[in-house]
């Protein structure tokens, strides 16, 4: 810690950071644009300025920007001094000669970081003459919008795009006054974070397109604190709403997850909520018999009636669990079915796979990483995942992760690391080791030091020669070819070399092999001593919670009921045609006599059922979901779902009082139903510790989910009604459906959103970070429910597959996935759905030859007797004999992957 | 007067070739360095010249050389840069150099390059300098065949790659960091000042750059001594310097006369005073990011001290010379138009503020101007001082603008009060 002098008083700041980052952590406001914590100091923007003194007699000092500044012992500066305040307020007026003051029709009006500073720095009087510049403006897709007149040149956007997530279609071209931040031509931007840039841009330039197809001022907003739930990471989110539908998404820091950034999908998938796909009343087929009518909105009452009667003149019911919902829904259903009749939604494949995670997580030694740890390994190995699509905001960290080991070079030049030009200049292009085996070229490829395609196998048994090259008591791989020795050794060796080194591997693969190489390859790492982390790519938002709760698997309880010992089955948020062959589905249906379907959406499933309950989505539920890496976090409701649409729980809840059988314990209210699963299972022990309980209040008040801007409460309904209704209660969360209520910084998993006097943007996150960068004030949210158990030895896994070897005329076909496309909700929205792929088959170059096919030339592939016709893609490096589906797109549903298949040439009459 | 960096040259005759450079001497003293002096003797040599940096900011070459690393486990490889994107308006001397004794510069590089052990050395020049292109790549072709370059130099260990690099030519890519990302292929915008190039430089490798004018100085200390070079001067400052004049007098041209002599002497004497019927009234003393002097500068002697003293910078040493017939406040204009022009982007009050300028004196050259105008002038003048703007384009751009509004501020009150250029 060095003592540093903020308008003559003493402070304690840590050595090394920059003036600008102490101050703000300090809790000082200092105007900025071009710094980003993430991104760091580069000077341009020249709004940071402050006086910097030379000592205590010196009085006229120098103007310096705080950002590009070491906060050193003893340094002196100035905030205040009226030289540096004047300087402050001619940099916002020589942005503001060209900015089109368009405030009352910008998106960005209100939540605006250069409102804020323009306010702060009091610049308010315009003395040009001048006219103002203009740009034309690009189409850049579905997701976001881009208005270049506003642009105040601080060259946020490209260096977020370019330097941090990679991307390369956005850049900034011309010079001097005239320059310009967008794509050479029009088009979508196609990095997969290019949402990012509605957060990252100071002003309107780049913003939420989704957002304003329903604009609404976002002071109107009411928001809440939730968790994504388009992959397995638990990305934290601030999702926003008014007049009854979801609006926007937006990041919410999380210091051990998801930092400042969302993927794609994380922001832009929210929409399915307000899709026509939803179920927004209750729905029964009204004839006798099932199967035969279709379905037809019944009311609340008889929907509930039915259920009722359902459930009280059952013997047996089955309870399908899911793994995109929440753990409280969850046990609430196994509650309702009894522990011996769960199931927890997912197929057996995909089960076996996701509780083999927990059992190498949980025997450890090597723990899982948090998103954080990923960024700050200095060596990675990928075994069989293309996180790019699975898990993206794993990439972008990986992505980061590489520039650690080059980072000595920096240290020894004595280069600050926030120096963020000075510190690519000396780096350059140098990466430190990622090594990348997949079966096809992934979108880390770019950073990664070598890549290794291949079959599931073989991926495998690289995996386990690696393990083995680290240490001689794993088990060695017999018949590995010299090049590929060769290669276990040059990865082993790499990863020996590093201090904290990171595994990533996961289920999509669909290979319990690549999953054990993984293992086996950390915990060699770990005898080694080195600092080894796992992080395992999970399918769903929740797939780690529901293995948890240790449920049969879907073909399980398929079986059961065939075997006619059920007559009803409830399903719950869960679309069992996504994840079991149609047949099987039809059979489960065709065993029971009722067929409950719950859920927010009409799915394949909810389309045969003879009763489906419409249910809340995550925006419109509580609930907790337990991520890849184990952490539980909770999710608040942003807004009431209109009746009839109830919570998956609150429908089960009736159910259950219904069966209740002299059941005396009952769980009414949310926190009821978590201590009842922290006693049925222990494992959520922590759950009950994620945030503060539905009594809890700050200074006698909950926490308002509307700001204290929000405007139009007594108008909204005045058609409907000149009476106000009185808010929605909620019952279950410290938080209210109203503006009335604490504004202030509430505790970080209850904090419904960004702001603080004079920060209207989400840079006002600064004011509740304990340091920048840093923790939440509070502590970032969430608990990890998977520790290992010991530090002790464990055995490796031995099971080495044989090598792939390919056939003449059967393809083994394996999944591809898609960010846009491959997760069920996010494509009900629109703007997703316009970047979704069309089906295709992907196929090698040498396989190709050999069926004599080309790119767009239909194939026929036959997987156990049904054949799709599907155009081709020749993928260069996908390995002889491997062809591959993509995952969740239409046609391609429920396939039980991987599996093996015949493909030819499409007979050209089918088309016709 | 001894004139060694254009002594060659022979007015109409073309560029001295190979064998006049190596008739006069030329390359003896690389011979001299690679085969008797150890890099540190020829920084040492350089220091004790007191070799000051010809670009304009006046830094001592030897300084320079030796804050690179050096020994067997410094970072390489390293590199020296010849900055020749000479876009300075005013200043025509690196052109001269260039078009006229090509092989002298070569020497030069080829030295710096030993004294730091570079490895690659690049000649960064601008693309419209089409005849000093050619040149340069058929010299440094000779200079490999020479074996002046290439591996094992003259039979020694060391080994150098030269190359020439022709930029697309930005005035901001002169400025070294600039020049150093545009080499790599990014866009011209200067680096941070920390760390400097010399420490991690192209492609983060240490990296000296110099000034062609410097560069070309180097042959004549090695072969002649410190204190023959710091004899040259008439000042406290060694050698010689080419320097420029251009405006409306008698002879506009490029001269090598010793560090120090004064304005009037080059003005008076070389470029022949003023045109018949003008009247001097102010220059600029190193090129266009200078301050106006007038005539009581004129026996200021033209070195780093003197000229700084007077209240202006040396800089490239190309004079201009404003004559009573012309408006101060179209010459402002005209050179602001041209900083506001090669602004990179990259810093607001660059960006900003020197088109706000221009479009203030655009406004008085046209009869718009109002009252107060000059006070924004002035205000803009003090922001874009040096600390305040991320690299010295700015402050430099300025310093002509704030001088003319001390020295001429009538010039610019009657534009105002007269709703038009006076002089038009």
């Amino acid at each position: 810690m060095v003592t540093i002098y903020v308008d003559n008083m003493p402070y304690q700041v840590r050595e090394g950071q920059n003036l600008l980052v102490a101050c703000l952590s300090l809790g000082f406001d200092i105007p900025h644009f071009c710094w980003h914590p993430a991104l760091h100091s580069v000077g341009s923007c020249r709004l940071c300025a402050v006086k910097i003194f030379r000592d205590e007699n010196d009085t006229r000092g120098r103007i310096f920007m705080s950002c590009m500044t070491p906060a050193t012992e003893g340094v002196r500066i100035s905030i205040n001094d009226p030289e540096a305040r004047h300087f402050r307020a001619s940099v916002i007026e020589w942005l503001m000669l060209n900015h089109p003051h368009d405030c009352p029709v910008c998106d960005e009006g209100g939540e605006c970081h250069l409102q804020d500073m323009t306010v702060m720095t009091g610049h308010v009087y315009r003395r040009t003459r001048k006219k103002k510049r203009t740009y034309s403006n690009q189409n850049l897709g579905p997701f976001i919008n881009h208005e270049m007149n506003r642009c105040i040149q601080c060259y946020r956007c490209v260096r977020f795009y370019r330097d941090y997530a990679g991307g390369r279609d956005l850049d900034v071209f011309g010079v001097h006054s005239r320059v310009y931040f967008g794509r050479l031509e029009e088009g979508a931007l196609e990095n997969e974070f290019s949402g990012n840039l509605v957060e990252i841009c100071p002003t309107g330039v780049f913003t939420d397109k989704t957002f304003k197809k329903r604009y609404t001022r976002k002071w109107d907003l009411q928001t809440a604190p939730s968790i994504c739930v388009h992959c397995g990471l638990g990305c934290n989110t601030i999702a926003g709403e008014r007049y009854g539908t979801l609006r926007r998404i937006l990041n919410r820091y999380n210091g051990q997850v998801n930092g400042y950034f969302l993927c794609d999908r994380g922001r832009f998938g929210y929409d399915f909520l307000n899709s026509d796909r939803r179920v927004r009343e209750p729905l029964a087929k009204t004839g006798q018999g099932s199967g035969s009518t279709a379905l037809e909105p019944i009311s609340a009452d008889e929907a509930l009636s039915r259920l009722v009667d359902i459930v009280q003149n059952s013997s047996r019911v089955i309870g399908i669990g899911s793994p995109r919902t929440p753990l409280e829904a969850n046990f609430a259903l196994r509650d309702l079915v009894g522990e011996e009749n769960f199931s927890s939604g997912m197929a057996q494949a995909e089960q076996d796979l996701v509780s083999l995670i927990v059992h190498i997580l949980r025997e450890g030694p090597a723990p899982s990483a948090s998103l954080r740890e990923l960024e700050s390994a200095d060596a990675a190995l990928i075994l069989g995942e293309d996180l790019t699509n699975t898990a993206p905001m794993m990439a972008l960290y990986l992505r980061q992760s590489v520039r650690r080991k080059p980072m000595a070079v920096v240290n020894e030049l004595r280069i600050p690391g926030w120096l963020d030009a000075a510190v690519r200049g000396a780096v350059q292009g140098n990466k430190g080791p990622l090594f990348i085996a997949a079966p096809i070229a992934a979108g880390l490829d770019d950073v990664a030091t070598e890549t290794y395609h291949a079959a599931p196998d073989d991926i495998a048994r690289l995996g386990f020669a690696v393990a083995h090259e680290l240490d001689t008591q794993a088990p060695a791989v017999v018949d590995l070819p010299a090049d590929r020795h060769a290669l276990a050794v040059r990865i082993a060796a790499a990863l020996r070399e590093a201090e904290r080194p990171v595994v990533v591997s996961g289920t999509s693969s669909m290979s319990p092999a690549v999953i054990q190489a993984a293992a086996n390859v950390a915990w060699a790492l770990h005898s080694r001593g080195r600092q080894v982390t796992l992080s395992f790519v999970a399918p769903e938002c929740n797939s780690l919670g529901v293995a948890l709760m240790e449920g049969r698997s879907l073909e399980d309880a398929i079986e059961m009921a065939e075997r006619g010992q059920v007559d009803t089955v409830v399903t719950l948020e869960n679309d069992l045609f996504a994840r079991a062959p149609r047949d099987l589905v039809d059979r489960l249906r065709a065993s029971c006599r009722n067929f409950v379907v719950i859920d927010h959406c009409l799915t394949g499933t909810a389309e045969v059922a003879d009763l489906v309950l419409p249910a809340a989505a995550f925006a419109e539920s509580q609930g907790t979901l337990v991520n890849n890496e184990g952490r539980a976090q909770r999710s608040y409701r942003v807004f009431p779902a209109p009746d009839p649409i109830g919570e998956s729980r609150r429908w089960l809840s009736k159910a259950v009082m219904a069966r209740a059988r002299g059941r005396t314990e009952e769980w009414e209210s949310f926190d009821d139903l978590v201590t009842r699963m922290r006693q049925a299972l222990p494992v959520f022990q922590p759950v009950s510790n994620l945030a503060p309980s539905a009594d809890a209040r700050i200074v006698g008040r909950k926490i308002a989910r509307q700001p204290h801007r929000c405007s139009g409460r007594t108008a909204m309904l005045a058609n409907v009604s000149m009476r106000e209704p009185p808010p929605p209660r909620d019952a279950d969360s410290p938080l209210s459906f109203s503006m009335e209520g604490f504004q202030g910084i509430s505790p970080p998993p209850l904090n419904p959103r960004y702001w603080a006097p004079g920060w209207n943007s989400a840079q006002s996150l600064n004011k509740f970070q304990e340091e920048i960068a840093g923790p939440l004030r509070g502590g970032d949210p969430g608990q990890r429910l998977i520790e290992p158990r010991d530090n002790g030895g464990r055995e490796y896994f031995n099971a080495i597959p044989v090598a792939f070897s390919p056939s003449d005329d059967e393809w083994l076909i394996l999944p591809s996935y898609h960010i846009f496309g491959s997760e069920e909700l996010s494509a009900l929205s629109p703007a997703i759905a316009e970047r979704i792929p069309s089906a295709y088959v992907a196929i090698g170059e040498e396989d190709a030859d050999l069926l004599g096919m080309s790119e767009g030339m239909l194939a026929r592939v036959e997987i156990a007797g049904a054949a799709e016709s599907l155009p081709a893609r020749i993928v260069a490096d996908l390995p002889r004999g491997v062809a591959l589906l993509p995952k969740g797109l239409e046609r391609l549903k429920g396939l039980a992957i991987p599996v093996r298949a015949r493909i030819g040439k499409a007979v050209q009459a089918e088309k016709s | 007067m001894e004139k060694p960096l254009t002594g060659r040259m022979r007015l109409g005759e073309g560029p001295v070739d190979l064998d006049a450079y190596e008739k006069a001497g030329g390359y003896a003293a690389l011979r001299k360095a690679l085969l008797r002096m150890t890099p540190e003797e020829l920084i040492q040599l350089v220091k004790d010249a007191n070799l000051r940096g010809r670009g304009g900011a006046g830094f001592p070459a030897g300084v320079k050389w030796s804050s690179a690393p050096t020994g067997v486990d410094s970072p390489r490889p390293k590199y020296v840069v010849a900055d020749a994107d000479e876009m300075e308006p005013g200043t025509f001397k690196d052109r001269f150099l260039m078009e006229g004794d090509p092989h002298q510069l070569i020497e030069g590089v080829i030295l710096t390059s030993y004294a730091i052990q570079a490895e690659i050395a690049y000649v960064f020049i601008r693309w419209e300098y089409t005849r000093a292109r050619r040149l340069l790549e058929q010299t440094i072709a000779e200079a490999y065949r020479k074996n002046y370059a290439g591996s094992s130099i003259l039979g020694t260990r060391y080994s150098l790659e030269v190359r020439l690099h022709v930029s697309a030519g930005r005035y901001i890519a002169g400025e070294a960091s600039s020049m150093l990302n545009a080499l790599e292929g990014g866009r011209a915008v200067p680096r941070p000042r920390d760390p400097l190039p010399t420490i991690s430089g192209l492609w983060g490798k240490p990296t000296v750059t110099h000034n062609v004018e410097t560069l070309c100085n180097v042959p004549h200390i090695v072969s002649n001594g410190a204190a023959w070079f710091k004899s040259l001067g008439r000042t406290q400052d060694a050698g010689t310097k080419i320097y420029g004049v251009s405006g409306k007098v008698k002879r506009p041209g490029a001269w090598e006369l010793p560090m120090g002599v004064t304005v009037r002497e080059i003005l008076e004497e070389h470029a022949g005073g003023m045109r018949d019927g003008l009247t001097l009234r102010g220059f600029l003393p190193g090129g266009a990011s200078t301050d106006f002097l007038t005539e009581q500068h004129l026996d200021t002697p033209m070195d780093f001290e003197s000229i700084q003293k007077a209240g202006s910078r040396l800089g490239t040493g190309g004079i201009v010379a404003l004559d009573d017939r012309t408006c101060p406040v179209g010459m402002a204009h005209n050179l602001i138009t041209f900083f506001a022009r090669e602004s990179c982007g990259w810093c607001t009050p660059c960006r900003e503020g020197l088109p706000w300028s221009a479009e203030i004196l655009a406004a008085l050259e046209k009869g718009e101007g109002s009252p107060g105008d000059l006070e924004i002038l002035e205000d803009q003048c003090r922001l874009l001082g040096p600390g305040n703007t991320f690299c010295p384009l700015a402050p430099g751009a300025v310093e002509p603008l704030q001088s003319a509004l001390k020295y001429f501020r009538e010039d610019f009150e009657r534009h105002i009060r007269e709703k038009r250029c006076p002089w038009k």
